[in-house]
C-alpha cells in the first residue's frame, strides 16, 4: 500500500500528466476568454473529436514503440480507404452496419499485411514501405469512391454521434479500448514483445521473442485501427470523403509523441495519448476562440509540436 | 559480359533504365510526343520536382528525412509571387532567412537528438501557415524573370533537360567529386568515424539542411516560373513525391548511399508516370498508385541486384 503522498509524486513523475495539465491550461484560457460560456460543451466536442485521433494513435503508439524507423505512414490512406468501401457496401442500410465494420477492419488488415510484405519482402525501412503502400491505397480509395460522398446508415451516424448528458459515448467506448490496449501492453506477452524489441531488438530475438512476428502483427494492427476510425469517422462526418484522412498522419504522430511515448521507441504510454489529443483540440478552439486565422493556427500547433518534441525528445535508447 | 553483369554497375544504371524503359513506351504509344513541344508538355513540371528531390536527398545524406518540403516549397512560391515580385530586397532576404532556419532544424535535431520526422513535420505547419499568411488565397503574380527562365525556348530539346542535366551534373561534383562531399556523405554513412577524424556532425548536418533548404527554394521558384501564380497547397504533393524520387534514383535510406544524378532521373520518371497513363487512357484517380507502383518495383528490382551481389 502506497502513502498518498507516494502515489502522488508517482502521478507527477508519470510523463502522460504534462499533456493533461497542458490540455487543461488551454481549456482555462479559452473559458476565461468566453466568460464561462460555452466550457462544457467545448470539452463534450473535444472528447468527440479527440476520440479520432487516439484510436489511431494507439496503432501508431505500437509501431513506434518497436524502435527507430518504424512508423506507419499509411493511417491517412488507410483510413480513407476502408471509409469509403464500407460506406459504399453497407450503402445506408442499417442492416449491414455489422458487415460494413468486418469490412473496414478487413481493408485495414489488408493494408497491414501489404504493409509488412514489402518491409520484408523488399528490405525496406518501414518509412519507405508504408509511403509507397499509402500511394497505392489512397490510389484504391479514390478510384473505388469516384469523390462521391456516401451517407452512412442512420443509426451508425446516430451511435458516432450519440451523447448522454453531454458526453459522447463513443469517447467512453474508446477509453475503455485504450484502456484494454494499456493492459495489452503491459500484461501480455505480445504487449511486453512489442516493448522489449523496442528496447533492444537483437536482446529481445536472442531471448527468443519471435520479433518478425510480431513486427507484423504490430503493422497489421496499426492498419486495423486505421481502418476502424475512417469508418467510426466516415459514420461521424456523414460520409467517407477522400481527404478525410489527411489531418490523421501528424495527429496520429503527434499525439504518440506529446503524450509522453518515446520516439526513440520501447517506452510506451497509452494515457498520454488521450491528454495529448484533448490538447491538441483544445488547442485549435482556443486559437479559435481568439480570432486567429487559419495561417496563425497552423503555425502555432506546428511550433506547439516541434517544442514538445524538442522538451521531451532526446531521450537515448541506452 | 561480366562487367555487364557487375551488380554494382547495374544497381547505378537502374534508375536511367527505368526511366528509359518509361520513355520509350510512351514514344511508342503517343509518338507525336517526340517532338519539342511534346517533350516540353510532357517534362514540363519535371524540374521543380527534381529540386525538391535533390533537396530530400541532401536530407537523406545524414540519415534524416524532410516531411515537410512540400509545404517549404508552396511557402516559397507564395513569397516569389508577392514579396519577390513587389519588393524583391526583402523577398530575398525572406528566402535567406529559410536557409537560416533550415540550417537551425539540422542543429536542433543533430544537438537534441531528435526524430527528424516528427520536427520536420511540424514545420510542414508552420510553412503551410506562414504561406496562408502570405499569400490568403491563390493569386500573385511570379517575377518576370522567373517566367523568362521557365519559358525560355532553348535550341534542339526544351530548356527542362538542359536544366536537369546541368544541375544533376553540378550536385554530382559537389557531393560525390569534392573531398568535403566525402566528409558529408561520410557523416550519413559513419558518424562516429567522421567525428573522431575531427569534422563537426553538427556543422555537417547544419550544411546539408541548408543545402536543403536551398533546393526547397529553387523548386519553388521553378515552379512559379512555370504556373505564373501561386497557393499555399501548390506542392503539398511534393514531400511524398521526394521521397519517392530520391529513393527511385538510387538513394537509400541509410549510411549516406546517395546519387545527384539518379535523384533527379527518378523524379522526372515520376513525372512521366502521370503522363503515361493518360496515353494508356486509365484515368487520372491511378496516377498516385502508378508512381507508388513504380517505386514498388524498381525497389524490388533492387532486391534482386543485391541478391546477385551477395551470391
Amino acid at each position: 500500500m502506497n502513502s498518498a503522498n507516494i502515489g502522488l509524486k508517482k502521478i507527477m513523475s508519470a510523463p502522460w500528466i504534462w499533456a493533461y495539465l497542458a490540455a487543461f491550461v488551454v481549456w482555462l484560457a479559452t473559458v476565461l476568454f468566453t466568460g464561462g460560456q460555452g466550457s462544457i460543451q467545448i470539452l463534450s466536442a473535444a472528447l468527440s473529436f479527440a476520440t479520432f485521433s487516439v484510436i489511431v494513435g494507439i496503432g501508431q503508439m505500437y509501431v513506434i514503440t518497436l524502435g527507430p524507423g518504424n512508423v506507419d505512414l499509411s493511417i491517412p490512406a488507410t483510413m480513407t480507404f476502408a471509409g469509403a468501401v464500407s460506406m459504399k457496401i453497407m450503402d445506408t442500410q442499417d442492416a449491414m452496419i455489422l458487415p460494413g465494420l468486418l469490412i473496414a477492419i478487413g481493408c485495414g488488415a489488408a493494408v497491414g499485411i501489404f504493409n509488412y510484405g514489402l518491409i520484408r519482402a523488399l528490405r525496406i525501412p518501414p518509412i519507405i514501405a508504408t509511403l509507397s503502400s499509402s500511394f497505392l491505397v489512397q490510389s484504391a480509395a479514390i478510384a473505388y469512391g469516384r469523390g462521391i460522398k456516401i451517407k452512412p446508415p442512420p443509426m451508425l451516424a446516430d451511435f458516432t454521434t450519440w451523447r448522454i448528458l453531454d458526453i459522447p459515448v463513443l469517447a467512453i467506448c474508446v477509453i475503455a479500448l485504450a484502456a484494454l490496449m494499456s493492459v495489452v501492453l503491459h500484461r501480455t506477452v505480445f504487449g511486453r514483445s512489442v516493448t522489449a524489441i523496442g528496447q533492444n531488438q537483437r536482446a529481445a530475438a536472442l531471448a527468443g521473442i519471435p520479433v518478425e512476428f510480431i513486427r507484423f502483427a504490430t503493422y497489421v494492427q496499426s492498419a486495423v485501427f486505421a481502418g476502424l476510425c475512417g469508418y467510426l469517422l466516415s459514420g461521424f462526418s456523414g460520409g467517407a470523403s477522400l481527404n478525410m484522412g489527411a489531418e490523421y498522419l501528424l495527429a496520429s504522430i503527434a499525439v504518440v509523441v506529446i503524450g509522453g511515448t518515446s520516439v526513440a521507441g520501447g517506452h510506451s504510454n497509452v494515457p498520454g495519448l488521450w491528454g495529448a489529443a484533448l490538447f491538441m483540440f483544445l488547442l485549435v478552439t482556443m486559437l479559435n476562440t481568439y480570432g486567429l486565422t487559419a495561417g496563425y493556427r497552423l503555425i502555432l500547433t506546428g511550433l506547439i509540436i516541434v517544442m514538445v518534441i524538442t522538451l521531451a525528445g532526446g531521450r537515448k535508447q541506452d | 559480359m561480366e562487367g555487364l553483369l557487375n551488380p554494382r554497375l547495374m544497381r547505378n544504371l537502374l534508375p536511367a533504365f527505368s526511366l528509359t524503359i518509361l520513355l520509350i513506351l510512351i514514344f511508342y504509344i503517343q509518338p507525336r510526343t517526340m517532338s519539342y513541344l511534346g517533350l516540353n508538355l510532357l517534362l514540363n513540371l519535371a524540374l521543380p520536382i527534381a529540386f525538391a528531390t535533390l533537396a530530400q536527398m541532401c536530407v537523406m545524406t545524414v540519415n534524416d528525412l524532410d516531411l515537410g518540403i512540400g509545404s517549404f516549397v508552396g511557402f516559397v512560391a507564395c513569397v516569389g509571387a508577392t514579396f519577390l515580385r513587389d519588393t524583391p530586397a526583402i523577398g530575398i532576404l525572406i528566402l535567406l532567412g529559410c536557409v537560416g532556419v533550415y540550417a537551425g532544424l539540422g542543429a536542433l535535431i543533430h544537438q537534441r537528438n531528435l526524430p527528424s520526422i516528427v520536427v520536420t513535420l511540424g514545420m510542414s505547419f508552420v510553412w503551410l501557415g506562414l504561406a496562408l499568411l502570405v499569400l490568403p488565397t491563390p493569386g500573385g503574380k511570379a517575377p518576370d524573370w522567373a517566367r523568362a527562365i521557365m519559358t525560355w525556348k532553348t535550341p534542339v530539346v526544351p530548356f527542362t533537360i538542359y536544366a536537369s542535366i546541368f544541375v544533376a551534373l553540378a550536385v554530382h561534383f559537389l557531393l560525390m567529386r569534392s573531398a568535403y562531399g566525402v566528409v558529408l556523405r561520410g557523416a550519413g554513412g559513419n558518424p562516429r568515424s567522421v567525428e573522431r577524424a575531427g569534422w563537426s556532425l553538427l556543422r555537417i548536418k547544419m550544411a546539408m539542411y541548408a543545402l536543403a533548404g536551398f533546393f526547397g527554394i529553387l523548386s519553388g521558384i521553378a515552379l512559379i516560373g512555370l504556373t505564373t501564380s501561386a497557393d499555399a497547397n501548390i506542392a503539398l504533393r511534393y514531400t511524398l513525391l521526394s521521397i519517392a524520387g530520391a529513393i527511385l534514383g538510387g538513394g537509400e535510406f541509410v549510411g549516406g548511399r546517395i546519387s545527384p544524378i539518379g535523384a533527379v532521373i527518378g523524379a522526372t520518371t515520376l513525372t512521366l508516370a502521370g503522363s503515361f497513363l493518360s496515353f494508356l487512357r486509365i484515368s487520372p484517380d491511378w496516377q498516385i498508385g502508378a508512381q507508388g507502383g513504380i517505386l514498388i518495383i524498381v525497389l524490388a528490382l533492387r532486391v534482386l541486384i543485391n541478391r546477385m551481389e551477395a551470391r
